[in-house]
């Protein structure tokens, strides 16, 4: 076993997490090195516009995903059954290399809604305890709120250049935006994409209704850019080659895109490729970490030592290390007691497909993160005291591409399936199709949880990370209700033809793909007997250890997470340069 | 460093020159009384400068003539190993910090004075590889300064044979005796280096601008009727920097040839190759107004009377295919009006650089790829890939000719046959196979 040089602060995994701290760090002259299980991948090299945008390759092949046989996990819905491995990539599509899933994500950037933050007191508060502690979810807060989270959403999305309108800027409402987000300080750095047809028809429709439709903020951008790093960003073309996809012109946010091309140049940064991190290792007294150890390209065992680590990780994975690494206590679904492993949500999705005569989508022209929203559902901007179900769903329509391939299977019910039917109906129907998709919110239960699979383990010889997790019945009957709104919607949408879906009204499963946004298992939190880490994303057990992931939401909400990875990751940056460095030790105390 | 091929072609020719010559000429040639002003008594491994003003002097003066760029290659700072190659063999750049066995510690002010200005190094004469018949144009103070600057680098043993890689008889030093006998003027700069002359200082001494810029005769001198009027450099060609409309600056403002010698990019132009690493090691380092100072001169320098030729017919059975071909591959970047996307990729419409008659650098960024400079101001450095696979010699040079005529451009037209040659001379690989 070989020990590299220390490091002031090693940074395991370099997506967007660990290249926005990294960021930060090294600009603070910290040495930073950063492990990451995947190869070197860059825009202008892996995925440059002289490639052609391929969907059996990127989008159905799924090639810049970390593939099964690499990094997967078990899964059951109950703690009475025997989880079993996913052996496709499922609802999992982990980055394949440096950069992440944020080198392939579709790109929507959206900030939680302030309720999420507390949603454990605010639906006490207006609902009373019943509602939030019903015996199986488990609610609680996350230590911050959103105007203390504000500032770091604006440097991320200052970062990755967003494009959207603001819809709340200092409290003072802004017309075409969405009215229930949280105030913002001010708008996007870069005006909202384009209204495509499809986003059209949604909003005429829900206006009409009453509602409040506005376009999602993405990180697909509307035209060039210069970051606060001084890196151009180009503007994008509409070619909807996005999910799953890199960017060839530079207009989709990644940490390729806005961020390597300083950080890479910085002699006090360095990043080890397709080195696999498998543990993080403890001081003999168990109270700091020294650093982690990997394993390399060619299979040899390699430790990295630092005097802070940052597990950056993607949220499983960061789950899992803190699981094999022997760091705070798991969690124990019988008693309610330990952390590690606990609150693990997904997100509960419906909506509906639709076809309308007559019109023409013109589909193949889109953006990855494009759509329209309306957040009249979501969060708890609704009345929910005669419901039985807290939070609820981004309502959106998407216009992200007309891949042909997927899309194939996008017809009316009663379409023939193969020959010339088929291919007729697929021909009447390819311009005429659109979709509702209500990203639903997730709460925790208290039978839902992550921990190490007794019975399989990796290549490496690490056991595997096992999901036992089940819808809650809030979660259930929160994507019945949306879903029936968005049927509504289509209706008034004119589409003749409706086809509803609801993920919900069946087991959970890893197998398919209603969603990718998986969160939890190092919750953060001022409490420590809730939370692993504390509301600077600390480690409660071990002070120089923080842990920067999707894994540290203690639910997951009606929007994608990327947004608050980013926010939280620059957030515990600048308090590991500010706070912990010239004072070592626990940033709150237990 | 395709000069150097010219140059070292000439040296069995002038070996003679240098033999027969052993009189009067050779001795002005070699004498460097000029040089008197330079301490000749302490080596630089034994003394340290503690002027600070001098110092910071002295590196801005390392950084106008880019000492870096060729003097550092992973050894550490100045410890040079940086590869020249030539047909006639491989020059490695020398050890240049105070380590007195291995770099220049035993050298005295004098010693150095005689080498940078002159080509008269420790272990003989040096090859023009090393630009002193540019910095021969540096003044006494910046000479000095450029000495208390080297005199706190920090000292690296790290042995080099300059000319083990090259074989007879382009390895006897002596030659270039002939060739400085014949072609190196000597002469201090003529004007007001710190005032009204300061751009022409910067371009012609330190920057030896000319060096790349000016095409050279046979036996590799610069040809002073041409100066600055584009050369082929080391499979590059390096374009017309002169008042010339057509292709030089002329059409370009002072600040816009400032910003792009600053940062890269002037948000039109964007430089590549060669010129990539001179902003990024050299040019960016230097103040506004020597920017400034520069590109003023460089746009007052005469140019060629290169103008611009008819415009091809757009109408074409050609043109209209590479129009279609220049939106389904080129446009995502390069604009659907070629007018690029801000300091990240270069436009085409009025960007004067694409135009010249010879299309070296268009054909070698189809081909191979490109990567724009990074540097401080603008650090993105943006990729251009290589089309060598997608596109045949036809295509490549229907679309170049494209965008030399589009929108208000108009360039004489690129032939399959140049793209040919210069897909076989950069081994880049074939067109993929088609219909399958």
């Amino acid at each position: 076993m070989a020990t590299n040089k220390k490091a002031d602060v090693v940074v395991v995994g370099l997506g967007w997490a660990g290249s926005l701290m990294a960021e930060e760090l090294t600009r603070a002259g910290l040495n930073v090195v950063a492990i990451d299980r995947g190869p070197w991948m860059d825009t202008s090299t892996h995925t440059p516009p002289a490639v052609d945008p391929d969907e059996l390759r990127w989008g159905i092949r799924k090639e810049l995903f970390s593939p099964p046989k690499d990094n997967t996990l078990t899964f059951r819905n109950r703690p009475d059954q025997t989880a079993a491995p996913q052996r496709d990539f499922g609802i999992f599509e982990l980055g394949g290399g440096v950069g992440g899933a944020g080198f392939h994500w579709a790109g929507m950037a959206w900030r939680f809604d302030p309720y999420d933050f507390e949603i454990r007191s605010k639906t006490i508060e207006r609902y009373g305890l019943g509602k939030a502690e019903d015996g199986e979810l488990q609610l609680q807060d996350w230590g911050i709120t959103y105007d203390e989270l504000e500032p770091y959403y604006d440097r991320f999305e200052r970062i990755a250049g967003i494009s959207g309108k603001a819809g709340n800027i200092k409290g003072e409402i802004q017309p075409g935006g969405n009215p229930f987000e949280g105030p913002r300080s001010r708008d996007y750095p870069t005006p909202e994409l384009k209204t495509l047809r499809s986003m059209e028809v949604f909003n005429e429709a829900t206006a009409r209704m009453g509602y409040n439709p506005f376009t999602i903020p993405v990180a697909n951008l509307s035209q060039p850019y210069v970051n606060p790093l001084g890196v151009s960003m180009g503007a994008c073309t509409y070619c909807g080659f996005c999910l799953g996809f890199g960017c060839g012109n530079y207009s989709k946010s990644s940490p390729q895109a806005c961020i390597f091309p300083v950080l890479m140049r910085r002699p006090n940064f360095s990043v080890i490729t397709e080195s696999c991190v498998i543990k993080v290792n403890k001081a003999e007294d168990g109270k700091t970490v020294t650093g982690v150890t990997y394993v390399d390209k060619q299979g040899r065992e390699q430790v990295q030592e630092g005097d802070v680590v940052c597990v950056t990780a993607f949220q499983v994975d960061s789950t899992r290390l803190m699981l094999t690494s022997g760091i705070g206590q798991p969690y124990d679904h019988r008693t309610q007691e330990g952390t590690v492993g606990r609150n693990f949500s997904f997100q509960t999705i419906s909506g509906t497909d639709m076809w309308i005569e007559g019109e023409q989508m013109n589909p193949f022209i889109g953006a990855g993160g494009l759509g329209s929203q309306i957040d009249d559902f979501n969060a708890d901007n609704f009345d929910h005291s005669d419901l039985d179900f807290i939070h609820g769903a981004g309502m959106l329509t998407l216009a992200r591409d007309g891949a042909p391939i997927s899309k194939a299977n996008k017809l009316p019910e009663g379409s023939p399936r193969w020959g010339a039917g088929f291919k007729k109906a697929y021909r009447d129907h390819y311009q005429t199709y659109t979709t509702i998709f209500n990203q639903g919110s997730s709460m925790p239960i208290k039978a839902g949880y992550l921990d190490l699979d007794p019975n399989y383990k990796d290549k490496f010889g690490v056991p595997l990370l096992r999901i036992t997790y089940d819808y809650s019945q809030s979660d259930r009957n929160m994507a019945k209700y949306l879903m029936d709104r968005a049927v509504e919607v289509a209706q008034e949408m004119g589409a003749q033809h409706i086809t509803p879906f609801n993920f919900a009204d069946k087991p959970f499963t890893t197998a398919i793909i209603a969603s990718d946004h998986v969160i939890g298992g190092t919750p953060m939190g001022a409490d420590p007997k809730t939370s692993v880490v504390n509301p600077w994303l600390q480690s409660w057990d071990c002070h120089n250890l923080f842990v920067v992931s999707a894994s540290v939401f203690p639910m997951n909400s009606g929007y994608n997470p990327t947004g608050t990875v980013g926010a939280l990751a620059i957030r515990a940056a600048q308090a590991i340069v500010q706070d912990y460095i010239p004072n070592p030790g626990p940033l709150v105390e237990a | 460093m395709a000069a150097m091929k010219k140059i070292v072609a000439g040296i069995a020719v002038i070996a003679v020159v240098a033999a027969a010559g052993a009189g009067i000429w050779a001795w002005r040639t070699v004498d460097t009384a000029r040089n008197a002003g330079a301490d000749d008594t302490v080596a630089l491994a034994a003394f340290t400068s503690t002027d600070e003003a001098a110092i910071a002097r002295g590196e801005y003066v390392m950084r106008t003539a880019d000492c870096a760029a060729c003097h550092t290659q992973g050894a550490g700072e100045f410890a040079g190993g940086y590869e020249i190659h030539t047909d006639f063999g491989t020059l490695v750049s020398s050890n240049i910090t105070p380590d007195p066995e291995t770099g220049i510690g035993a050298m005295t002010e004098r010693a150095f004075f005689d080498a940078v200005r002159n080509g008269q190094g420790s272990e003989g004469l040096l090859y023009p590889a090393m630009p002193y018949t540019a910095y021969a144009k540096l003044t006494d103070q910046d000479m000095h300064d450029l000495w208390a600057y080297m005199s706190t680098v920090e000292p690296v043993s790290n042995e080099i044979d300059e000319t083990a890689g090259m074989a007879f008889p382009y390895n006897q030093r002596l030659a270039m005796l002939g060739w400085n006998m014949l072609y190196f003027d000597k002469a201090a700069f003529d004007g007001d280096a710190e005032g009204d002359d300061r751009g022409r200082y910067l371009v012609d001494a330190g920057g030896h601008c000319s060096s790349c810029h000016t095409p050279r005769n046979g036996l590799g001198a610069e040809i002073a009727e041409n100066y600055l009027q584009g050369a082929k450099v080391d499979g590059w060609y390096a374009p017309e920097i002169t008042s010339n409309p057509h292709v030089g600056l002329g059409e370009s403002s002072a600040e816009e040839v400032a910003e792009y010698l600053g940062t890269g990019t002037d948000g039109k132009a964007m430089a590549s190759g060669p010129m990539a690493e001179a902003v990024a090691h050299s040019l960016q380092y230097l103040s506004d107004d020597d920017l400034l100072a520069m590109s003023s001169y460089l746009k007052s320098v005469p140019g060629s009377g290169v103008t611009a030729p008819a415009k091809a017919d757009l109408g074409s059975p050609a043109m209209t295919r590479a129009a279609l071909r220049y939106e389904v591959n080129c446009s995502a970047c390069h604009g659907t009006r070629g007018d690029g996307m801000g300091d990240l990729v270069p436009a085409f419409d009025g960007n004067h650089a694409l135009l010249s008659d010879d299309p070296t650098d268009l054909v070698r960024v189809m081909l191979t790829g490109a990567r724009a400079a990074h540097t401080e101001a603008k650090p993105t450095g943006g990729g251009m890939p290589s089309f060598a696979w997608k596109f045949d010699d036809a295509q490549i040079a229907e679309v170049l000719t494209y965008i030399r005529n589009a929108w208000s451009n108009a360039g004489t037209p690129v032939e399959p046959a140049t793209v040919a040659a210069a897909r076989a001379t950069l081994d880049a690989r074939e067109k993929l196979a088609e219909g399958y």
